[in-house]
């Protein structure tokens, strides 16, 4: 008998209190209540883009260049053909310049650097230039290349400013990357007798493979977004243009001029451009999803 | 100039039957540096002498007041300790009494962590791997290393893994399958994989890897391998297959490995050595060294008093 009031007792001891279960509901709503809140703006920008882009897509939107012809109803405002094409070079000319420096940098920090006084230093000036507004990296190109030489707009100028906006965002990126390739992998490689060049480039870059990939189609995502570092390098246009050392149309820059347009057919322009751009950076998203799926490390 | 060998056409037989003479070894680490010198043909004869009895012999490693500092601490403070060619050294001792450190200095491996470095001589036959003109890079291929963590390569296969020994010390192309197979075979590894060598290495089991792991040290013909702890993650069927492998391994290279298995030690080891706080406290053949230690503190950490 005693023995059985002592367990029953200790049963007590265990039990869910009211005030537990309360507070743990409290919490739980609250925080669903966040989710939901953040998740109403993402709602409503995919329904807008989707309502009104998809609405002025058509077969001649992706095939024609913008005419410019915006006062007659009679005439054709055109398509965003030089847009698309404009921000593919772009942003393509910009990896090419940001990446594999971005990587070096990376590589040298983690491999070489360490934790140096000048590494830190490096550390520090890459965080802050993550930081920096992007339309200062198009003043500074816009200032050196532009004002500074007295030349025009250019395409590359337009590159010059995403890939310093893309540099310390690979690095960071592949920096991290790097830091989880488990430091085992390396001294079994040094101990077998490699030289530590051909450790970075034959055991640890591999290793850490899918996951810069990811980092750096990122970094390109978030390039091929940006406006303001092209607004005053690489300026609106309306003709495709295969050469980057002239004027160059990009979609962030149409949307831009075209949003801020009198006209309806054009600010609907806008809409579909937009969803033509939030097309493309899905796109490479997934893509850096899907390879980082395939990463060998946790 | 020669070396002056024994005249038994054995001895002569057996050096010439191997792939590098002994010069030609202390010539692979230090160019010019080894066989001018009188001590190195007095040795290089001592070498040929034993290698009539064992055709692949490995080659000693003496350490002469090594002392090894992690910035200002001292982990390794002034040891004198002989590993002698073909015989299996076991350093055993308390977590922290510095036997890893000491073994990674051996391969200069101790000096990849930032802020350590190590102080006094590790002669690898007559050649101190510390000297200037030594290749680090050398020093490693000579001296191979067997982790406490298997730890093959993630992204390559078993292959691949084993071959990455020759291809990442030599950067060496063309036809690697005999070498490959040599040292998957020298392993105890080759019956259980050789339908299978596509396959990633990190898929096998841990015992499985830990031999890939030797396997894959083997393959670039070391003259000794380290071993820190390389039981301990394994459980007892890998374990006691890797203590065969070791016994195996021994008629062709010097092994020294760190182990907190005491019976490890007394299974394996021909000598044992006691280390505690840095200091070497006790060395000698493993029977006496578990049943008539000379120091008391031995006695103590051998019997499970402490440690």
């Amino acid at each position: 008998m005693n023995a059985g009031r002592a367990s029953g007792d200790r049963l007590e001891r265990f039990a869910v209190t009211p005030a537990r279960k309360r507070r743990d509901s409290t919490a739980r709503a609250v925080m669903l209540g966040a989710t939901i809140i953040a998740l109403i703006p993402l709602v409503l920008i995919v329904y807008y883009l989707l309502r009104k882009g998809l609405g002025s897509w058509s077969s001649s939107f992706f095939t024609t260049d913008p005419t410019g012809n915006t006062f007659f109803k009679s005439s054709s405002i055109g398509g965003i053909k030089s847009a698309i094409l404009g921000t593919i070079e772009i942003v393509a000319l910009a990896s090419a310049m940001a990446i594999p420096v971005g990587l070096g940098v990376a590589v040298w920090l983690v491999e070489y650097g360490k934790d140096s006084r000048l590494a830190q230093a490096v550390r520090f000036f890459v965080d802050v230039l993550t930081g920096v507004p992007s339309i200062l990296f198009g003043l500074f190109i816009y200032i050196v290349l532009i004002v500074g030489t007295g030349s025009s707009y250019a395409g590359y100028k337009g590159s010059l400013a995403l890939a310093l906006l893309m540099l310390p965002v690979v690095t960071r990126a592949t920096e991290v990357i790097l830091q989880l390739v488990p430091g085992a992998l390396r001294e079994a490689a040094l101990a077998l007798g490699a030289p530590r060049w051909r450790v970075i480039l034959r055991v640890v870059l591999p290793t850490a493979l899918p996951g810069m990939i990811t980092g750096v189609l990122l970094a390109v995502a978030r390039a091929a977004g940006e406006t303001a570092p092209l607004l005053f390098t690489a300026a609106a246009t309306l003709k495709t243009n295969f050469n980057l050392g002239q004027f160059m149309n990009s979609l962030p820059v149409q949307i831009y001029s075209d949003v801020t347009s009198p006209t309806t057919a054009v600010v609907n322009r806008a809409w579909g451009a937009a969803l033509a751009l939030v097309a493309m950076i899905l796109l490479l998203n997934v893509i850096a999803r899907l390879i980082s799926r395939r990463s060998r490390l946790a | 100039m020669r070396s002056p060998r024994p005249s038994s056409g054995v001895a002569d037989l057996e050096s010439d039957s191997r792939s590098d003479t002994d010069e030609q070894r202390r010539e692979r680490i230090a160019p010019g540096a080894g066989a001018s010198s009188p001590t190195a043909t007095a040795t290089a004869a001592a070498a040929a002498t034993s290698a009539a009895v064992e055709p692949q012999a490995g080659l000693g490693v003496r350490l002469e007041q090594l002392r090894a500092f992690y910035g200002d601490l001292e982990a390794v403070s002034g040891i004198d300790l002989d590993f002698r060619a073909n015989e299996v050294t076991a350093i055993i001792g308390p977590s922290g009494c510095g036997k890893s450190t000491l073994i990674r200095c051996i391969n200069r491996m101790h000096e990849e962590i930032p802020g350590a470095r190590a102080q006094g001589r590790v002669m690898l036959d007559d050649l101190d791997v510390y000297s200037p003109s030594v290749d680090v890079v050398a020093v490693r291929r000579a001296i191979g290393m067997v982790f406490q963590k298997p730890n093959p390569f993630p992204t390559m296969s078993i292959f691949n893994n084993v071959a990455a020994g020759l291809r990442l010390s030599s950067g060496r192309r063309g036809d690697l399958r005999p070498k490959v197979e040599a040292a998957l075979r020298s392993a105890g590894l080759w019956d259980e994989v050789s339908e299978r060598l596509d396959e990633p290495g990190a898929g096998l089991s841990g015992g499985q890897q830990q031999r890939l792991c030797i396997a894959r040290s083997l393959a670039v013909d070391p003259e000794v391998i380290l071993m820190d702890e390389p039981c301990s993650a394994l459980d007892p069927i890998a374990t006691l297959k890797i203590e065969e492998l070791i016994d195996r391994l021994k008629a062709r290279v010097t092994i020294v490995i760190v182990t907190h298995n005491m019976q490890q030690a007394a299974r394996v080891a021909d000598r044992t050595a006691f280390m505690l706080d840095g200091r070497l406290i006790e060395v000698g053949p493993t029977h006496e060294i578990f049943t008539r230690p000379a120091d008391p503190r031995t006695e103590e950490y051998v019997t499970g008093k402490f440690g």
